[in-house]
């Protein structure tokens, strides 16, 4: 009883330091609310976009390269401009954003459920199991993410016959970026699984005879939370960076349904012609949301991170 | 030392093992071979002669050891879609790719260490907080991003520096080089500062990093103490012992520069390896990445290698711990 007291009472304090140190932090103010921003457009996009850029009949090919609408060339009705087919570049970029980030999203947390269970595992087990695992994390490091999402995004495609290819893309893309993320999360939960297994309370479980899984997952989990956070919020970016590369380069979603790199990639081909909005406008899209999300983990972590402070 | 230089060794070549018997099980199992080399009027027992000319009827563990026997003689088999000898293709590729990773190593560390020097030293001045704000911005903007925007304004706005291919090349032997002509270089401008800033903003950071900590060792406190003129203790004392990671980082960037000189490549059509990779993953081309993925490992698990051994010779802690060990 008193323990738990105790526990809720921490709890709260930290909950309420995170709240403290949030509203005197600026930058990490704007950048929760340009993140914040980005996933209620992400979300709502069917319903704030003005067209639907899925939608063949919704534009015409007549309204193609239109400039934003306050140079002289430009419509009110395409804030932003239109593309090369006439789409509206402002849906587009709305479009573009929420796939962006539910492939990054997803990918993420694919990674953090992989990397977290074969952590847990291998530092509550120790042993060969913990070698193996750990072997193979090693190697993977030193590979750089983009080559072995590329490498599995390859490989799946070799696998797959070509007509469901085309359907399976996202899943592919989401777990080949997923693949190449994981060894982060594996590490930081193996070493911090290390330190809490020789802690009373997880001895006080082997004691009671709890299974194994019920110890890893219902005493120990909670505990290794908070670095497992700092590395998903920095992962949630390079998880979206992966995604617009691999779309950009021509390997990431269906042609049909542009994430940002895809839309980045189709707007290169028309800086030369003088169009530049169409690369613009995505790509600041794409940086603005991946620098925000750096600063809010660089936040997170600078919070959870005592020796900080 | 000898011991643990060997362990290294043996562990590199189980390494290279693995990556070879993945890369062979691509090469064998993803796609039928025989299906691509030949056409669909081929009949059966063509087919099946084919099969049998190639050894893909013979046990697994034999073909697995044939494959390792063509990789170590060079003999890399023929690409399915241009038919030609993959060994070929990435010999005329490979100068592009090492040309443009040399220059942008050298912009990396030839900027990036006396940055991160001169930001640890200082870090409360103006032009070192502005140093780090542009790094912030360099980690977070991603790599086709960077060369986009340099292609706009030194490419269309200014019209100061071309913006793809690499322009005009000089034969050395098989080797094509940008070096000795003019085009050459102006060509090679863009795609290596696109290469170079992401790099660029590691190393200055890690230096930095470095820098500052040793800066707060006790021997440096001693140093200080002992009335040895902080330019000594800066420039000798400090900065040789905040020099040994940048092995380190040399080693890492290695890495990081063949991987995203596939995304500069694609920017730019620098026609290096990077781009034949893409093009082996977009049309689906199996022999052409297994061999990638060979070459690639074999890079990464050589340039690994000789840091650790690197480290063992220069830092005497690793040395004594290696002994110990």
């Amino acid at each position: 009883m008193l323990s738990n007291i105790k526990a809720n009472w921490k709890r709260a304090s930290i909950e309420n330091e995170f709240l403290y140190l949030f509203l005197h932090n600026r930058v990490a103010q704007v950048a929760a609310f340009v993140a914040f921003v980005s996933i209620v457009g992400a979300l709502f996009a069917p319903l704030i976009a003005p067209t639907d850029p899925y939608d063949l009949k919704s534009f015409s090919i007549l309204d193609n390269f239109l400039p934003p609408a306050w140079t002289e060339m430009g419509e009110a009705k395409f804030l932003i401009g239109t593309d090369d087919q006439g789409r509206d570049l402002l849906s587009s970029i709305l479009y573009g954003t929420r796939l962006s980030l539910i492939v990054g999203l997803s990918a993420m947390i694919f990674a953090a459920i992989l990397g977290t269970s074969l952590g847990l595992a291998a530092g509550y087990f120790g042993g060969k199991f913990d070698a193996v695992v750990m072997r193979v994390a090693d190697v993977q490091l030193s590979l750089p993410a983009i080559l072995t999402a590329l490498l599995v995004d390859g490989i799946a495609r070799g696998i797959l016959p070509r007509e469901q290819h085309e359907d399976l893309l996202i899943v592919v893309l989401t777990v080949a970026i997923g693949l190449s993320l994981w060894v982060n999360f594996a590490r930081v939960a193996r070493a911090s699984t290390f330190v809490e297994r020789n802690k009373e309370y997880v001895q006080a479980d082997e004691i009671m005879g709890l299974h194994p899984l019920r110890i890893m997952l219902v005493s120990i989990l909670p505990n290794i939370m908070g670095p497992l956070l700092v590395i998903g919020t920095v992962d949630l970016a390079v998880a979206v960076l992966l995604e617009s590369t691999l779309s950009f380069l021509g390997v990431g979603v269906p042609p049909n349904q542009p994430s940002l790199g895809t839309l980045i990639r189709i707007g290169t081909e028309y800086i030369f012609s003088g169009e530049w909005w169409i690369v613009v406008f995505p790509s600041m899209t794409l940086v603005i949301m991946i620098v925000s999300v750096n600063i809010l983990g660089d936040f997170i972590r600078d919070v959870l991170n005592p020796r900080l402070r | 030392m000898f011991t643990y230089i060997a362990r290294r060794l043996v562990q590199s070549v189980f390494v290279m093992l693995a990556v070879s018997l993945i890369a062979f099980a691509l090469f064998r199992y993803v796609g039928d071979p025989v299906a691509v080399m030949v056409g669909q009027e081929t009949s059966i027992e063509d087919q099946e002669r084919l099969r049998e000319q190639l050894g893909l009827n013979d046990a697994v563990i034999t073909q697995y050891v044939r494959f390792l026997g063509q990789m170590v003689t060079g003999d890399f088999g023929f690409s399915y879609r241009t038919r030609a000898p993959i060994a070929e293709m990435i010999l005329e590729r490979m100068p592009a790719t090492l040309e443009l990773g040399f220059v942008a190593l050298f912009i990396s560390l030839a900027v990036g260490i006396p940055a991160g020097i001169y930001t640890a030293l200082r870090s409360d001045g103006v032009l070192a907080n502005a140093i780090l704000v542009v790094t912030l911005i360099g980690v977070s903007v991603p790599t086709f991003v960077i060369g986009i925007f340099l292609i706009y304004f030194f490419g269309v706005q200014l019209g100061w520096l071309p913006t793809f291919g690499r322009g005009d090349t000089v034969d050395i032997g098989w080797w094509t080089t940008n070096f000795l002509t003019i085009d050459g270089w102006r060509s090679l401008i863009l795609p290596a500062l696109t290469l170079g800033i992401y790099q660029l903003t590691l190393t200055m950071r890690l230096v930095r990093s470095e820098m500052q900590d040793v800066m707060h060792t006790d021997f440096i406190k001693f140093a200080i103490a002992r009335g040895i003129n902080y330019r000594s203790v800066r420039y000798r004392h400090a900065l040789k012992n905040s020099m040994i990671p940048v092995i380190t980082i040399i080693g890492l960037q290695f890495g990081g520069i063949i991987a995203f000189s596939i995304v500069t490549e694609s920017v730019f059509q620098w026609p290096g390896m990077g781009l034949l990779f893409l093009d082996s993953i977009r049309y689906v081309d199996i022999p052409v990445m297994s061999v990638y993925l060979v070459i690639i490992a074999l890079v990464f698990v050589v340039i690994n290698l000789i840091v650790d051994i690197l480290y063992l010779l220069i830092d005497p802690r690793v040395r004594l711990k290696a002994e110990a060990a």
